[in-house]
């Protein structure tokens, strides 16, 4: 068995908690406002917008909360991308994913102090934290604040296209978290990452 | 160099577009009372006028009470733009001092004129007049309540048909409704109530001047079964829309009211649901692009093929 590596700090895990909590609100809730209807039983209209709203702005703080305490910790050293050699990275990662660990090999880019996520993890991590969280914050406040929105963009409403990039990243969110929990998942055992995640202990 | 200009000039031509609203072809011709009117508007279109007093030989300047003053310009977009004055008051007001008693003419009704003439069949003024008589307006108030009050004499135009942007109808129609419940004087012209302040009443819309600004009043206050353009049948509050649904979703009962002509023309260019509402405005749960669902229903499902695939391969191992 590897050291037991102390990765996951008490401020990262309340975030991560959070963070999770409100993303499933604003995905269930999101959901039913875009699918809204007279005949299915849904969230009540008005229930889901402010409970959208509410989840949305507290998202944001916590968001705010998440750069700050990675940026003071340290822990932001674990995002920086190594741009050389990625794309090989990348793929050896994907193949043990599709193929190596059916057969039984050990993960090319193991656990160590240096290096909490395997390469594909990493850009999965910036791009969901550093771009789509960031996009979906910042229209999503737009939407709550209609007047700055620019009225008209070449013809289309500007609030129909704030909208667009609002739901858009939102579903690519949903997409994230769906893979997300499952590549969780694949420790051994099932529970590993997640009992990591409470804990804050990788064993 | 040119480049930029050229992004420069596209975004401001973006940003500007709103302002650039329809100019108004009316005033190419003369309205056939603009001669015989502008003797009324000399007084009627300003705040003081002028008169020779015959007693004591003065030119004397007086404040004309504003309740009586008409912009000349709105006279002339409006519907009866050809009209003299004295075609609907008595020839009599071309006298000043006017004979006192002309305050006790009576006006004519809209039926007077266009009731029973086929050349306004398409407006049905027999159904608007019967609708209008079943409205909270005209049972609470009888004949004290008229179209008159909304269809001002000296203005009123028409913004009924697919030629107007959303944003125009909904403004020009919301201000008719404005013209008493955001003002108390003319409300209490007509009620001895205190005027309601329409945002506490309407706390329970989320951003309320958003939602203003983007639907008519009647959207909400008149039977949602009546797919007439303008219903004029206001029904008590009771009965009042309340339910975000009926608006924020697939089947909005927008479709058959605010954006019935942009609709049918639409579908007849591109028998495309979706694109009226696309491009006014972002009604949540109403606006729902077919392409895009499609799209993310594969990428989920996909997803998940993925997932599966992978579980039932781990368990193989
Ligand atoms: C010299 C100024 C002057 C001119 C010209 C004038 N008016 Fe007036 N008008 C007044 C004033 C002042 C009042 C309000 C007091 C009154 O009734 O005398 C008034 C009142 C009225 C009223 C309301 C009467 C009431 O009390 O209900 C009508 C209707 C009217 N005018 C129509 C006309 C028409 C139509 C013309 C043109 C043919 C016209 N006026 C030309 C000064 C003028
Ligand atoms: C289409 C018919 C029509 C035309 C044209 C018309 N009026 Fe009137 N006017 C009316 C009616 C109807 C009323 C009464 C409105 C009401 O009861 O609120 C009225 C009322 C008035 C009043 C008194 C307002 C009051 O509150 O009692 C004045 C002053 C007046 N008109 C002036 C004019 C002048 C000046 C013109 C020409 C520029 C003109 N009108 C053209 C129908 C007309
Ligand atoms: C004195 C007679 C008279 C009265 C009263 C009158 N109208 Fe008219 N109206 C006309 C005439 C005549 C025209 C056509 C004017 C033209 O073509 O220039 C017209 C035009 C219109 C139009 C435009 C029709 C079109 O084809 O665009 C509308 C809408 C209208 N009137 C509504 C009303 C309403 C609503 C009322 C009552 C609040 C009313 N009118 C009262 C005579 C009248
Ligand atoms: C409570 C206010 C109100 C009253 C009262 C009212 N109307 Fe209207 N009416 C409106 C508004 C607002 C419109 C829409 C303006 C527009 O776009 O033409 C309208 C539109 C109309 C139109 C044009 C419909 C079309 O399809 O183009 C006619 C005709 C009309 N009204 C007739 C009447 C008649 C007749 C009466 C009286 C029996 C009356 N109205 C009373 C508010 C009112
Ligand atoms: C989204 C739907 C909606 C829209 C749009 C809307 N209303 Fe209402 N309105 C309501 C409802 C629901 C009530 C009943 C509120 C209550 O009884 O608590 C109401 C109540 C009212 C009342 C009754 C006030 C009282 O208590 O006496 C007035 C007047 C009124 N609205 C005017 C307007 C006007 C004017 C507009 C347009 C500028 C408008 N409404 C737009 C839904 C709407
Ligand atoms: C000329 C003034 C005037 C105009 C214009 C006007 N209203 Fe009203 N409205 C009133 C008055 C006065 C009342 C109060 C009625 C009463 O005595 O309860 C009222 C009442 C109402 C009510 C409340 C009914 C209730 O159950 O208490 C609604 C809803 C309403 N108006 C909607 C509208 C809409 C929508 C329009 C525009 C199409 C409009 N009003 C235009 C004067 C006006
Ligand atoms: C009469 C139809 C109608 C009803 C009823 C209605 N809405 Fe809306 N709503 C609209 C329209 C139209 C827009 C789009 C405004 C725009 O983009 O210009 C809108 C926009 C919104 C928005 C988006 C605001 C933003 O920041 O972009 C929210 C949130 C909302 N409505 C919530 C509600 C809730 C909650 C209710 C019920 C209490 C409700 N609406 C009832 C028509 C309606
Ligand atoms: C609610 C369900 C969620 C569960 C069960 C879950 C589970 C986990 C687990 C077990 C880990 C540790 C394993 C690892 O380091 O990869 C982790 C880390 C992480 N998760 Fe999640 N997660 C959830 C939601 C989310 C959401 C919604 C986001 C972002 C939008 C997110 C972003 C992250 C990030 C950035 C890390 C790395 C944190 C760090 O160590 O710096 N998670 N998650």
């Amino acid at each position: 068995m590897a050291e037991r590596l102390y990765l996951y700090p008490i401020w990262l895990r309340i975030w991560h908690g959070i963070n999770g909590i409100l993303i499933v609100i604003l995905i269930i809730t999101g959901l039913s406002l875009q699918y809204s209807s007279n005949e299915y039983i849904r969230i009540r209209f008005d229930l889901a917008v402010s409970l959208h709203n509410i989840s949305g702005i507290l998202l944001s703080f916590n968001y705010v909360f998440f750069v700050i305490g990675n940026f003071v910790t340290g822990n932001i050293r674990f995002y920086i991308l190594e741009w050389k050699g990625l794309a090989d990275r990348i793929f050896k990662q994907s193949l043990y994913y599709i193929s190596g660990m059916f057969k039984g090999e050990s993960t090319p880019f193991p656990v160590n102090k240096d290096r909490k996520f395997n390469p594909l993890q990493k850009v999965s991590y910036i791009i969901s934290m550093y771009v789509f969280v960031p996009l979906v914050i910042i229209s999503g406040l737009a939407l709550l604040f209609p007047e700055f929105i620019i009225h008209r963009v070449l013809g289309f409403s500007g609030i129909q296209l704030t909208a667009l990039l609002h739901s858009a990243t939102g579903f690519l969110i949903s997409v994230f978290l769906i893979i997300h929990i499952y590549i969780c998942t694949t420790g051994k055992p099932v529970s590993k990452n997640f009992k990591s995640m409470w804990t804050g202990w990788h064993e | 160099m040119i480049r930029y200009f050229l992004i420069y000039f596209l975004l401001a031509m973006a940003i500007n577009a709103p302002c650039s609203v329809v100019a108004d072809s009316a005033e190419v011709e003369l309205p056939s009372g603009f001669e015989d009117n502008k003797r009324c508007f000399q007084c009627h279109g300003q705040k003081f006028y002028s008169f020779e007093n015959e007693n004591s030989g003065r030119t004397e300047r007086k404040a004309m009470n504003p309740n009586f003053v008409y912009n000349s310009q709105d006279f002339y977009k409006g519907v009866h733009r050809n009209f003299a004055c004295t075609d609907c008051h008595s020839p009599d007001y071309t006298t000043f001092p006017h004979p006192s008693e002309l305050r006790l003419e009576a006006m004519y009704t809209c039926l007077d004129c266009h009731g029973g003439d086929p050349t306004y069949a398409k407006f049905r003024f027999e159904v608007l007049d019967e609708e209008f008589h079943k409205s909270v307006h005209s049972t609470r108030h009888s004949e004290d309540f008229n179209c008159w009050m909304c269809h001002d004499p000296h203005s009123y135009k028409r913004m009924t048909s697919g030629e107007f942007k959303i944003s125009e109808i909904v403004s020009y129609h919301n201000a008719t409704c404005m013209e008493c419940h955001a003002n108390s004087y003319n409300f209490q012209r007509i009620s001895d109530d205190i005027k309601p302040e329409l945002k506490e009443i309407h706390d329970f819309l989320p951003n309320f001047e958003l939602h203003f600004s983007a639907v008519r009043c009647i959207e909400c206050h008149t039977s949602k079964l009546d797919t007439m353009w303008v219903n004029h049948n206001i029904l008590p509050k009771e009965q009042a829309v309340r339910n975000c649904v009926e608006c924020h979703s697939t089947n909005t009962i927008l479709m058959a009211s605010l954006y019935k002509y942009q609709n049918l023309e639409a579908r007849k260019e591109r028998g495309f649901l979706n694109s009226v509402i696309l491009n006014e405005a972002y009604v949540i749960g109403a606006n729902r692009n077919e392409y895009l669902n499609i799209i993310s229903f594969i990428i989920f499902g996909l997803t998940f093929v993925g997932i599966l695939v992978h579980i039932i391969l781990r368990l193989m191992k």
